[in-house]
C-alpha cells in the first residue's frame, strides 16, 4: 500500500483501521454470479423503466482523432433529444469528449442540463510527465468540463508503485477543482480481478468521485463480471466509510440488452440507492439507438429499421 | 458538480425498479388426466385399482392422477425387468447399448423445455434451476454412461465384468428427473435392466421419460416406472427376484432397508442424510464466499442432499460476513417457480414444511438468532423464508438434524484445527466447503474431511465424470464417473 503520508489530510477514508480489507476475488465465482444475473429476465414496464434510467445514465460519447466541431454539435443535439419525435424520452447525463472540443460542446449545450465531460491526463495511455497531465485537466476545466474522466498509470500500478498511483490521483482531483472525477482504470490492462480490486480501492482512496472500467481504446473494455468486482468495491467501501462512490462501465455496451444486465447487476449489488445517474453512467456511443429502438418496440409492440433513427 | 449544473434542473430520484412477472409458458407440457404404471413398455393400469393425485406445491393445484402401485403390481414390473434381462438386453453387443443411451439423452435435450416446466410445477424449483441445473445435468449423465456401455473392459482390465440383473431403485423427490438419470443410466450401461420408483410427490417427468424410452425405442421390459408410496417401495425393496437395490433418501428409510436386505446378497447402494459443513476461513474471496454460501443451502430451497446447511465461519470474519449474507438474502426473490426470475421456489410439500417449521421452532427455543429477510410469501401453496441462525451452538437440533430446508445455521471457528473437529463431529458425511485463498489448507483440509465431497471455492457443483456418495450415515456406494459403474457389475475376477 501507499505510504500514509501521500495521502491528502482531508481523506474521507482513512489507511487505517477502516480501509475495507484489499481481499481477494474468486475469477470463477465472480464470473458465475455475473452470468446468473445477466439472465434475469425484464419485461414489460420494468423494461421501459429499465430502458429510460439507461438514457439518463448515458455518457454519449466520442472519442476519435477525426472528431470535428460539426460532429460533436450533433452528438450536443442528439444527447438532449435522442428522439425528437418522442418528448417523453430523456436527455442524457453527458457528453464525453476530447478537451479541444469541451467549448463546443459547453455552447451546444448550454442551458440543457446536460453536462460535459472531458478525458484527460494524456487519455488514453496515461503515459505523459505529471505536470502535462495536470495541465490537461486544468485546461478541460477552464474550457467548461463538468467531469474529468482520467486514465490512471496502469505502468505505475503494475510495477507496484502504488504511491505514485495515488498521489497522481491525488493531484489530478485538486487540479478538478469542483469538477466531478472519473478514474479510468483500464480495466483490460490490468489482467486480474484481484488487480481490478486493488486498483478500485487505490483510486476511490485517493479522492475518485466514480470509478471508470476502460478507455474504450483497449479489448476488452467493460465487461459484466468486471463491473461486479468494481460495483463490489463500491459496496465495502459505503460499508465501512458510507462513501457513495459512483461507477462507469464504458466500451463494448452497445445493446439495450447488454444495458439491462449492467442495471440488473448494479440494482442486485447496490440496490436502489445506486440506481441514478449521479452514482452510474454508461459511456457508450452506439447505445442509444438501439436503446431508442427497443423502447419504440415495447410501446407499439413492432420493430423498426434503422432508418427512423437518426446516426449522428 | 451539482455546483455546475443549472438549477432548474429537477434531479429524478433513484428509481425503484421492481421486475415485472415473466412467467415461462406451461402450454408446452400436455399432462394427461391420469397415468398408469409403465411395465413392460406399455402403460398399464395398476392392478391395486388405486390412484393418487400429484399436485402443484406452490399453489396445491391437482394436475393429474397417478396410480399407485400395490405388491401385486411390483411383481410384475419386476418380472418384466427379468424378462427383458434375460431376452433381448443382456444379449444385445454393448456398443447397441450404448445407441440406446444416447438416443435418449438426445431425446431428454430435445425436450428439455417440457421437462424443465414438468420439474418446476410438479417439484415446487425455481424453473431457472431446472431448466440450467436439473434437466442439463439429467441429459449429461445419459450421455456419459453412454460412453461408457462399450468400454466397460477398459473400465475394469482384466476383471470381467458383467451385469447383475434387475435392479430396483427408489429415487427422491428433490431432484427427480437428475435422480432418476443418476439411476438409470449407469445401471443400462451396465447391461442391467431397472424397476424405479419415483418419490411419491414427483412422478411427472418420470413419466414423461417412459414417453421418452418409447421415442428411443428401447426394447420392452428394460426400464419400469411404477408410482406409488412408502408402501410401494417397501414391496420393492423386498421382492425376492431383484439382484440390486439402489436407494436415496432418509438415513431411516435406508437402515430399513439395509436390515430388509441383510443375509440377502442383493447388492445396495444408499444414498441418505446429510448435515453437510461449509467452512470460511477468514483469507477467502469474501463476496464469492457469500455467494457460495447461498448457493449452498438455498439452491433448489435447501432440498439438496448434500446443502452446505452449517456454516463454519472464522470468528475474524465473522461479523461482516454475516452482514453481507443478510444483506444478500434481502434480494433473494422468493415466488412462482415457473417465474424466470426466482431464486427460491416453493417447499416440495405440506409434510417437508411441517418438519422445517418444527426444526425452526426449536432453534428459535434453543435460542438462537433467527433472521428471515422481509418477502411476501404467497398464501397458497408450501413456502418457506429464506432463513439464517445465528448464535447456534453445537448441541442445537438445528446444528446436528438435517432440516432439507431454506435454513442456514451459523456456527464460528477459531482455528482450521478446530474447524475440522466441528465439522466431522456428526453422523453424517455426504459433502463439505471450504473457502480460503490458500491452496494448501484446501488440501489439508480435504485430507482431514470425513465427506464424500470435499468443494474448494465453490459448492453445489455436480458433473457425471465425478463420483458422489456419502460417509457414514450418509451411506454407501457412489455414484457419478467411473466409480458409479461398479455397482452395477459383478466381476469374475
Amino acid at each position: 500500500m501507499a505510504q500514509a503520508q501521500l495521502l491528502p489530510r482531508d481523506l474521507e477514508l482513512p489507511l487505517d483501521l477502516r480501509l475495507p480489507r484489499v481481499g481477494s476475488v474468486d475469477a470463477v465465482a465472480l464470473e458465475a454470479r455475473a452470468g446468473e444475473l445477466a439472465k434475469r429476465s425484464i419485461k414489460k414496464g420494468s423494461k421501459l423503466a429499465a430502458l429510460d434510467l439507461a438514457i439518463r445514465m448515458m455518457d454519449l460519447t466520442t472519442l476519435e482523432g477525426a472528431d470535428t466541431p460539426g460532429k460533436v454539435s450533433a452528438l450536443c443535439a442528439k444527447a438532449m433529444h435522442p428522439d425528437p419525435a418522442d418528448p417523453t424520452i430523456p436527455s442524457v447525463a453527458a457528453v464525453c469528449v476530447y478537451p479541444n472540443l469541451v467549448a463546443v460542446a459547453k455552447s451546444r449545450l448550454a442551458g440543457s442540463g446536460v453536462r460535459v465531460a472531458s478525458v484527460a491526463t494524456a487519455f488514453p495511455s496515461g503515459q505523459s510527465p505529471i505536470d502535462v497531465k495536470l495541465a490537461d485537466v486544468r485546461e478541460a476545466v477552464a474550457l467548461g468540463a463538468d467531469e474529468i474522466d482520467m486514465v490512471i498509470d496502469r505502468g505505475a500500478f503494475l510495477s507496484g508503485r502504488y504511491a505514485k498511483l495515488i498521489d497522481e490521483i491525488v493531484r489530478v482531483k485538486e487540479a478538478c477543482g469542483s469538477a466531478h472525477l472519473k478514474v479510468i482504470l483500464e480495466t483490460g490492462e490490468l489482467g486480474t480481478y484481484d488487480n481490478v480490486r486493488r486498483a478500485s480501492l487505490l483510486a476511490i482512496a485517493a479522492g475518485a468521485n466514480f470509478i471508470k472500467t476502460s478507455t474504450g481504446k483497449v479489448t476488452p473494455a467493460a465487461t459484466l463480471p468486471v463491473t461486479l468486482c468494481m460495483l463490489e468495491v463500491i459496496r465495502d467501501v459505503h460499508d465501512e466509510t458510507g462513501r457513495m462512490i459512483g461507477m462507469k462501465p464504458a466500451g463494448g455496451i452497445r445493446t439495450a440488452k447488454q444495458a439491462i444486465q449492467y442495471l440488473c447487476v448494479l440494482n442486485e449489488t447496490l440496490g436502489t440507492a445506486w440506481m441514478t445517474p449521479e452514482l452510474f453512467r454508461f459511456g457508450a456511443s452506439s447505445l442509444l439507438n438501439d436503446v431508442l429502438m427497443q423502447i419504440r418496440k415495447q410501446r407499439t409492440g413492432s420493430y423498426q429499421s434503422g432508418d427512423y433513427f437518426t446516426i449522428d | 458538480m451539482a455546483a455546475k449544473s443549472p438549477a432548474t434542473r429537477a434531479v429524478p430520484s433513484p428509481l425503484e425498479w421492481e421486475y415485472a412477472p415473466a412467467p415461462e409458458a406451461r402450454d408446452i407440457l400436455a399432462l394427461e388426466d391420469r397415468y398408469g404404471l409403465y411395465i413392460g413398455g406399455e402403460q398399464v393400469a395398476p392392478r391395486s385399482r388405486k390412484w393418487f393425485p400429484t399436485i402443484s406445491p406452490a399453489t396445491e393445484e391437482h394436475l393429474a392422477e397417478v396410480a399407485l402401485a400395490g405388491p401385486r403390481d411390483v411383481d410384475l414390473a419386476v418380472q418384466a425387468a427379468r424378462g427383458a434381462f434375460e431376452g433381448e438386453w443382456s444379449a444385445l453387443r454393448p456398443a447397441e447399448r450404448a445407441k440406446y443411451l444416447f438416443r435418449i439423452a438426445r431425446l431428454i435435450q430435445e425436450r428439455s423445455r417440457e421437462l424443465a416446466v414438468a420439474e418446476s410445477l410438479n417439484g415446487g424449483k425455481p424453473i431457472k434451476e431446472s431448466r440450467d441445473v436439473d434437466i442439463p445435468l439429467a441429459a449429461a449423465h445419459f450421455f456419459y454412461y453412454a460412453g461408457w456401455a462399450d468400454k466397460l473392459e477398459y473400465a475394469f482390465p482384466n476383471r470381467k465384468p458383467r451385469p447383475l440383473g434387475v435392479a430396483g431403485q427408489i429415487i427422491p423427490w428433490n431432484f427427480p428427473l437428475l435422480m432418476l438419470s443418476w439411476k438409470i443410466a449407469p445401471a443400462l450401461a451396465c447391461g442391467n435392466t431397472v424397476v424405479l420408483k419415483p418419490a411419491e410427490t414427483t412422478p411427472l417427468t418420470a413419466l414423461i421419460f417412459t414417453d421418452i424410452c418409447r421415442q428411443a425405442g428401447l426394447p420392452a421390459g428394460v426400464v419400469n416406472i411404477i408410482t406409488g408410496d412408502g408402501s410401494t417401495g417397501a414391496h420393492l425393496v423386498k421382492h425376492p427376484d431383484l439382484d440390486k437395490v439402489a436407494f436415496t433418501g432418509s438415513t431411516g428409510v435406508g437402515k430399513a432397508i439395509r436390515r430388509e436386505l441383510a443375509g440377502t446378497g442383493v447388492k445396495l447402494t444408499l444414498e441418505l442424510g446429510r448435515k453437510a459443513a461449509n467452512i470460511i476461513f477468514d483469507d477467502c474471496a469474501l463476496d464469492q464466499a457469500v455467494e457460495g454460501v447461498v448457493h449452498g443451502i438455498y439452491f433448489n430451497q435447501g432440498h439438496v442432499c448434500c446443502a452446505g446447511s452449517r456454516l463454519l465461519v472464522q470468528e475474524s470474519i465473522y461479523e461482516p460476513l454475516v452482514a453481507k449474507l443478510k444483506r444478500r438474502l434481502r434480494t433473494i426473490r422468493v415466488g412462482d417457480p415457473l417465474d424466470k426470475n426466482t431464486d427460491l421456489g416453493a417447499i416440495n410439500s405440506r409434510m417437508q414444511l411441517d418438519r422445517i417449521r418444527e426444526l425452526v421452532a426449536s432453534g428459535e427455543g434453543d435460542g438462537a438468532e433467527m433472521y428471515q429477510p422481509p418477502c411476501r410469501l404467497p398464501e397458497r401453496g408450501y413456502w418457506f423464508a429464506p432463513t439464517v441462525f445465528t448464535n447456534v451452538a453445537q448441541s442445537s437440533r438445528i446444528a446436528q438434524e438435517e432440516i432439507f430446508g431454506p435454513v442456514l445455521s451459523v456456527l464460528t471457528f477459531r482455528t482450521p484445527e478446530e474447524a475440522v473437529e466441528k465439522a466431522n463431529n456428526t453422523p453424517y458425511g455426504l459433502s463439505a466447503g471450504v473457502w480460503t485463498e490458500k491452496g494448501s489448507r484446501i488440501l489439508w483440509m480435504a485430507e482431514r474431511l470425513r465427506a464424500g465431497v470435499v468443494w474448494a471455492n465453490t459448492f453445489n457443483r455436480f458433473d457425471p465424470t465425478s463420483p458422489f456418495g456419502g460417509y457414514k450415515e450418509s451411506g454407501f456406494g457412489r455414484e457419478g464417473g467411473l466409480h458409479g459403474l461398479e455397482p452395477y457389475l459383478r466381476f469374475d475376477r
